[in-house]
């Protein structure tokens, strides 16, 4: 049956099938009108969610092992050293090795421990993250849900990971893992502050809160060129307190390895540590995917004014290249400082966010209103 | 066991404590620090030693001279070099024997290059208690080439057993010379490389900036020596003030600061390598010819007394306090390890500041747990 769909869905294509890498829509309503015809409307939304999830979940595993496998190549790169080349050429198997020794390990019971929140604290911290990827546009037409809200969405959804990280130190039973929780749950509370009003001034800019939209509206020019000024200091308050928000260092005090040697999940073992360790780099992800979405037009290719010839160049990269190549530059960025600088303490953490970042970000907000006001912006 | 796990000065109200060690990433070892904490902010720091105690003291009185340097060797693996010479100067004062000049210049520049292998790998482990864990390749990646030239010539990398009484083991190997001008080159070139990444960085000085002031009253009272005290102006500097092997006659600077912050033991280190290199630049172009060793008996019997013999290791004062009763073996060996001096004030300069600068400081202080135990 599920052949059948396939080869309804390829011959219900309006245009050439390899059209969708330019615009996914063309794909998705080939495959929902075929639905449609063999179905019930009900069992055709099921179908699709399900469709979604799968290729979420793949998406989402796979994204996590690469991005583990980068930051070990880049650090070995800063480091004088090779970084993982055994498994695979150049070693891209590693963390899939990892990965399977991880499932095949021991999950060790924690005495005196809270079985139930200290088990399902890795699954909030999971399951947040992937409701985040959700509302991510990957290129045109490429995402699950179009809200009108989307940046408030994904704004109200990153900021419930606290949850799973002060749960997991709560129920370890654990000193290191409860200071290590605490101090998440301070810097998350804080540092959500300054993401929500760096994407504000960017909301401003862009008269809506629909990703879609924003997407849309950085055709002629990414906001971080229409914006100038105010769009930069966004962008790298943005970055500073995304980086803060991930527990990436120079902010990863959760975990600060010398110490309390690894924070909230110190107590953890087997497949439960790796999923903390994979909604890390999810959450990086989602960080910079959102940083290239609004600052760096997201898929949207780069256009200059009135140049046709270089604009239409432009527009023959596919939109998912552009996405992901926005998305992996904003993430080595991450990396580079993450691998430079020493860790902060938690004071100076705290200080940096309440002292500086907030203040600039509020008079930030304010000179973007008078931009936008004034229409100094391109 | 439970009452060396309860803590008596734990104010059970407010406060709370941490077993830091015996197996923790900070500690640099074996090392357990029962920390007292209200919140983040440390009230109260108790070592507990003792989990890498093998007796060498004890072990010292009944095998020969000759022997016991492999023993101390092992008291502080980063500077085992500086151990063995602070035996063999303490025998040959004894035995009254006449060094020479090849001997003391060629322990002199082993010495000076362990002194910088040490500081590299203080810096290299101090950026990774700080958080920034690309020093510690860093630090490493260099420190490497002076081990290569110590397994050049002595056969060992970080446990050498080069010196032995009366002289030393070996000749040096025929390329030593050139490899260390080549090392000293090379590492003039990279020194500011540290600077750019740890020294200078904004973040690792509004963390070390003022954080575990040590007063000079303090290091003088507590014994703190080396490098750790000559951050807070403790003037202590034995290469200075009591000169041995070839110390007399090179030019260099007791590097001193009157701050005693954590900053200024970490500064006092960096700058320590460069003065060892000048050390080493003066003596390595004119090493005299000569023999690499002084014969000496087959058994070597000290004769009854007293002796007491004092060097600068990479850590601070090394003492060694050698009773002889004229028998080939000692009859009592005491080390000052300047590691356990440094240890005491530990408690004193963490009070009220927050758990990470307990890792800062600890740090800067630069433990060899085997050096405290010993």
């Amino acid at each position: 049956m599920l052949l059948d769909i396939a080869a309804n869905s390829i011959s219900s294509l309006k245009e050439p099938w390899w059209k969708f890498i330019y615009d996914f829509s063309v794909l998705t309503e080939a495959i929902d009108k075929s639905l449609k015809g063999s179905m019930s409307p009900f069992w055709v939304t099921v179908t699709e969610m399900v469709i979604i999830g799968i290729v979420f979940l793949l998406f989402y595993a796979v994204i996590g092992l690469f991005l583990v496998y980068a930051e070990r190549k880049v650090c070995a790169f800063i480091q004088n050293r090779l970084g993982p080349n055994r498994i695979g050429p150049y070693g891209i198997f590693q963390t899939i090795a990892d990965l399977v020794k991880l499932l095949f390990k021991e999950l060790i019971p924690i005495k005196n421990a809270d079985n139930f929140l200290f088990n399902l604290a890795p699954y909030i911290v999971i399951i947040v993250n992937f409701m985040t990827i959700a509302a991510i546009p990957f290129g045109a037409g490429m995402l699950a849900i179009d809200f009108n809200i989307g940046i408030f969405y994904i704004m109200a959804v990153s900021s419930m990971s606290v949850v799973g990280v002060l749960l997991a130190g709560w129920s370890s039973n654990s000193k290191y893992s409860l200071i290590g929780a605490m101090r998440s749950g301070a810097q998350i509370v804080s540092y959500e502050l300054s993401v929500g009003l760096a994407l504000v001034t960017i909301v401003i800019l862009a008269g809506s809160m629909q990703l879609s939209v924003i997407v849309e509206s950085q055709r002629d020019g990414w906001f971080i060129f229409k914006g100038h000024i105010s769009a930069v200091i966004a962008f790298v308050i943005y970055l500073i307190a995304g980086t803060a928000e991930t527990n990436r260092g120079p902010f990863d005090l959760a975990e600060a390895e010398s110490e309390l040697t690894a924070g909230y999940h110190t107590e953890y073992s087997g497949i439960r540590f790796a999923f903390f360790y994979l909604a890390e780099y999810i959450n990086m992800f989602v960080i910079a995917s959102i940083a290239a979405t609004l600052f760096l037009g997201g898929w949207m290719p780069f256009h200059v004014g009135n140049w046709e010839g270089f604009n239409r160049i432009m527009d023959f990269i596919p939109p998912i290249v552009w996405y992901f190549g926005k998305t992996f530059f904003v993430i080595w960025i991450m990396m580079l400082y993450k691998w430079t600088f020493p860790r902060l303490r938690i004071d100076q953490l705290l200080t940096l966010e309440w002292k500086y970042l907030l203040p600039i970000n509020l008079v930030n907000v304010l000179i973007m209103a008078l931009l936008v006001l004034m229409g100094w912006h391109f | 066991m439970e009452e060396q796990v309860k803590n008596p000065i734990v104010d059970e109200q407010e406060e709370y404590f941490i077993n830091m060690g015996p197996q923790h990433p900070s500690t640099h070892g074996v090392l357990r620090l029962v920390v007292s904490l209200k919140g983040e902010i440390v009230k109260n720091v108790e070592p507990h030693i003792g989990y890498i105690h093998r007796g060498i003291e004890k072990m010292c009185e009944s095998i020969t001279y000759p022997q016991i340097i492999h023993l101390t060797d092992r008291m502080d693996y980063l500077s085992a070099h500086m151990n063995n010479e602070v035996v063999c100067l303490a025998v040959e004062k004894a035995l009254e024997v006449e060094i020479p000049d090849r001997i003391k210049v060629i322990r002199t520049i082993m010495s000076e290059l362990s002194r910088i292998q040490s500081h590299q790998l203080f810096w290299a482990s101090y950026g990774m208690d700080m958080g920034g864990q690309t020093c510690f390749f860093y630090g490493l990646r260099d420190r490497e080439m002076i081990l290569d030239i110590f397994e050049e010539t002595t056969g060992g990398r970080m446990i050498v057993s080069y010196n032995c009484p009366g002289g030393l083991m070996y000749d040096i190997h025929p390329n030593f010379q050139k490899r260390v001008k080549d090392f000293i080159k090379y590492f003039r070139k990279v020194l500011p490389e540290y600077d750019a990444i740890l020294t200078g960085n904004v973040i690792f000085r509004e963390r070390s900036l003022g954080i575990g002031t040590l007063s000079l009253e303090d290091a003088i009272s507590f014994g703190v020596t080396g490098p750790s005290g000559r951050a807070s102006g403790f003037s202590c500097d034995v290469r200075k003030h009591e000169p041995y092997s070839a110390y007399d006659r090179v030019k260099f600077n007791e590097v001193l600061y009157t701050e005693g912050d954590t900053y200024h033991r970490y500064l006092a280190r960096v700058e320590e390598m460069r003065e060892s290199m000048n050390i080493i630049d003066q003596l390595i172009d004119n090493i005299p010819e000569g023999p690499y060793a002084v014969k000496m008996k087959p058994v070597i019997k000290v004769p009854e007394g007293e002796y007491f013999q004092r060097v600068e290791t990479a850590r601070g004062e090394l003492g060694m306090f050698l009773i002889s009763d004229g028998n080939k073996n000692p009859y009592r060996v005491k080390f000052r390890s300047p590691n356990f001096s440094n240890l005491g004030v530990l408690n004193q300069i963490t009070k009220d500041f927050k758990i990470a600068d307990l890792v800062a400081i600890a740090g800067s202080l630069d433990f060899v747990i085997p050096d405290i135990d010993r």
